[in-house]
């Protein structure tokens, strides 16, 4: 009978995020560079991957020497991994304001108490985006094949007919062009969107819940657009002689829910440090039913992509999964089975009831489940293109906990910075007494 | 065999509500309420226990998987099989749409007949309606009398008292 009674009305709730918090925070980019030291060191003196090489004998080092345009190994796989780790964190960070943006356009009430959290995770884009387009310039070479010098030049000892084809689209200034745009776009979209709630916590009115609706609903046709056109740029170019039309949706779906586990985890974390007393376990049972319907969309993007793939059986578009399922002797294909496995049974099976999506440790689980798939679902996207057969693991989970330590502190940061409950939202009321 | 029927008209949602928990607190047991559109919380204010049906619904899915995988697999398999896009006969991969598809259609025709075979809304020549405003703009609020219908006069009052416009007295005959 919860409904009925009358709660008092939220009042404001400030987060304090305390040493302990920094501490872990620090403790997790520490132990993030620990691991990628350790994974350069394996790289350089080559652990583990000794019998490999000899197995392979001549040709193998002779495709090597080719392949490598200068650069040692580690620092190929350093440079796509900062890449790799950046998209993943970047998207989630961007999906926050579009989490937001859709709930303004709706007009939905419900999801108010979780409003900041989504506000707070775009923290990331402004320093996201800044990484990625260093990270571009630098290291673009290593990333994506078609920046190849001449590549696109006829007679060029690098000619390739198909990538010269492309030219029109895959060419320097315009992806710089593009890829400015698309973080100008979120960057700026983000910043207003925050700044129109915190002037509607100090001078109330529902004023700036219209201009919010204003500017969301020009955000997300932006988005629709940027997000699938990023995924090209961004992922699919990695594989420049590929294609699929339904990429960008695949990408976006795997930002989507991995953004929507974000805010569902970071509610539940709060919620058990003592914060947000309205949140009830029917604002999670939506979050629940979000993450469980989302990632069946992931799971029909992503089988979409492979069945057509997979039954027409035309050479440049199998190769894609050639590589996966069994190239480079098998050594993706364990990780595609897990990807499927992580992303899409498991929550699934584990949300599937009522009571599983309302109970807090359920719902940690398989968040915390949904975020590691998908960053490895970001890795399955980008390392079979870029690194070929010499892919590893402790060079990328370093890189991946730096990322993760320094988006925290962002995001605590941008979360205490004000009330964790936006107190003069006008459907703040029906969000403290919603239920399902 | 007929029962009789206290019926509480109500006006408003909110004044339902109130009355309906006011009504259970004084002992009363309701026998069920009729609304134009469905209620907030009125599942809750009534006690009424989580429907099973998601149940059910589960395994309508699955019968529905089982026989699609069934169908597939039996005649593209053995009955008929035939060579497509050079693919074995029974290739999981090509079976999902279908196996989806079918899964889905089970698990809602099931739930739907299911849930109006429990509910009493099957066809039939005459409809058991309490009070037809019910479909319009008024709350009723029905409680079950005994045979000499002697708790009426304190039903009404408790009734008036939590804001119901009227009171009647109706006779329903139940199979």
């Amino acid at each position: 009978m919860a409904t009925l009674t009358h709660q008092e009305s939220a009042t404001a709730e400030h987060l304090v995020v305390t040493d302990g918090a920094r501490k872990t925070f620090l403790a997790i980019i520490i132990t993030g560079v620990v691991i990628m030291v350790l994974g350069i060191l394996a790289s350089v003196l080559g652990w583990g991957a000794a019998e490999h090489t000899e197995a392979a004998g001549h040709t193998a080092a002779a495709a090597n020497g080719a392949a490598h345009e200068g650069g040692p190994i580690w620092l190929k796989r350093l440079i796509i991994s900062l890449w790799h780790s950046n998209l993943f964190f970047l998207g989630v960070s961007t999906v926050g304001t579009v989490f937001m943006a859709i709930n303004y356009v709706a007009y939905a009430g419900w999801s108010v108490m979780v409003k900041r959290i989504a506000e707070a995770l775009s923290a990331w884009v402004i320093p996201g985006g800044v990484i990625m387009l260093i990270v571009f310039l630098v290291g673009r070479h290593d990333i994506f094949h078609w920046t190849h010098e001449g590549i696109m030049e006829k007679g060029n000892a690098n000619y390739d007919a198909i990538i010269a084809g492309k030219s029109g689209f895959l060419n320097l200034p315009f992806y710089v062009i593009r890829m400015v745009s698309y973080l100008v776009i979120w960057g700026a979209f983000s910043w207003k969107l925050r700044q129109l709630s915190l002037k509607e916590d100090l001078l109330g009115g529902t004023y700036w819940f219209h201009k919010s609706i204003t500017a969301s609903a020009l955000f997300l046709v932006l988005y629709a657009v940027t997000s699938s056109m990023s995924a090209w740029d961004w992922v699919m170019s990695v594989d420049p002689h590929w294609f699929s039309t339904l990429f960008g949706w695949y990408v976006f779906a795997s930002w989507w829910v991995s953004g929507i586990a974000a805010i569902a985890l970071t509610a539940i974390f709060l919620k058990q440090a003592g914060y947000l007393r309205a949140l009830t376990s029917s604002h999670l049972h939506d979050l629940g039913k979000l993450m469980f319907g989302f990632s069946i969309f992931w799971t029909y993007v992503w089988f979409s992509q492979f069945m057509l793939i997979w039954y027409a059986n035309l050479p440049e578009e199998a190769v894609y999964f050639n590589q996966r399922l069994g190239g480079f002797d098998g050594r993706y294909t364990g990780m595609f089975y897990f990807n499927i496995a992580i992303n899409f049974v498991f929550p699934f099976l584990g949300l599937m009831t009522r009571d599983a999506k309302r109970q807090m440790i359920v719902m940690k689980i398989v968040a915390i489940a949904i975020l590691i798939g998908h960053w490895s679902d970001f890795y399955l996207m980008l390392m079979p293109g870029t690194l070929k057969g010499e892919n590893g693991f402790l060079i990328e989970i370093g890189v991946a906990a730096i990322f993760l330590g320094a988006f925290l502190i962002l995001f605590t940061r941008r979360l205490a910075s004000a009330s964790l409950v936006p107190v003069n939202h006008p459907f703040l009321d029906e969000s403290i007494h919603h239920t399902t | 065999m007929t029962k009789q029927f206290a019926l509480g008209i109500f006006e408003d949602e909110d004044v339902l509500l109130h009355a309906v928990e006011n009504v259970r607190a004084a002992g009363v047991k309701i026998h069920d309420v009729f609304s134009p559109y469905p209620v907030h919380g009125i599942d809750d204010a009534l006690g009424i226990e989580r429907s099973r049906l998601p149940i059910a619904a589960f395994f309508f899915g699955m019968t529905g998987l089982a026989f699609s995988l069934w169908l597939q697999i039996y005649m593209l398999g053995f009955d008929w099989p035939m060579i497509i896009g050079g693919k074995p006969h029974i290739s999981l991969p090509a079976f999902v749409p279908v196996s989806f598809e079918l899964t889905v259609f089970f698990t809602c025709h099931g739930m739907a007949i299911t849930f109006f075979i429990i509910s009493g809304l099957y066809p039939r020549f005459k409809v058991p309606v309490m009070d037809v405003r019910a479909t319009d703009d008024k709350f009723v609020m029905a409680i079950e009398l005994d045979e000499t219908s002697s708790q009426l006069p304190r039903l009404t009052q408790l009734l008036r008292e939590n804001g119901a416009s009227e009171v009647n007295q109706k006779e329903m005959t139940q199979n």
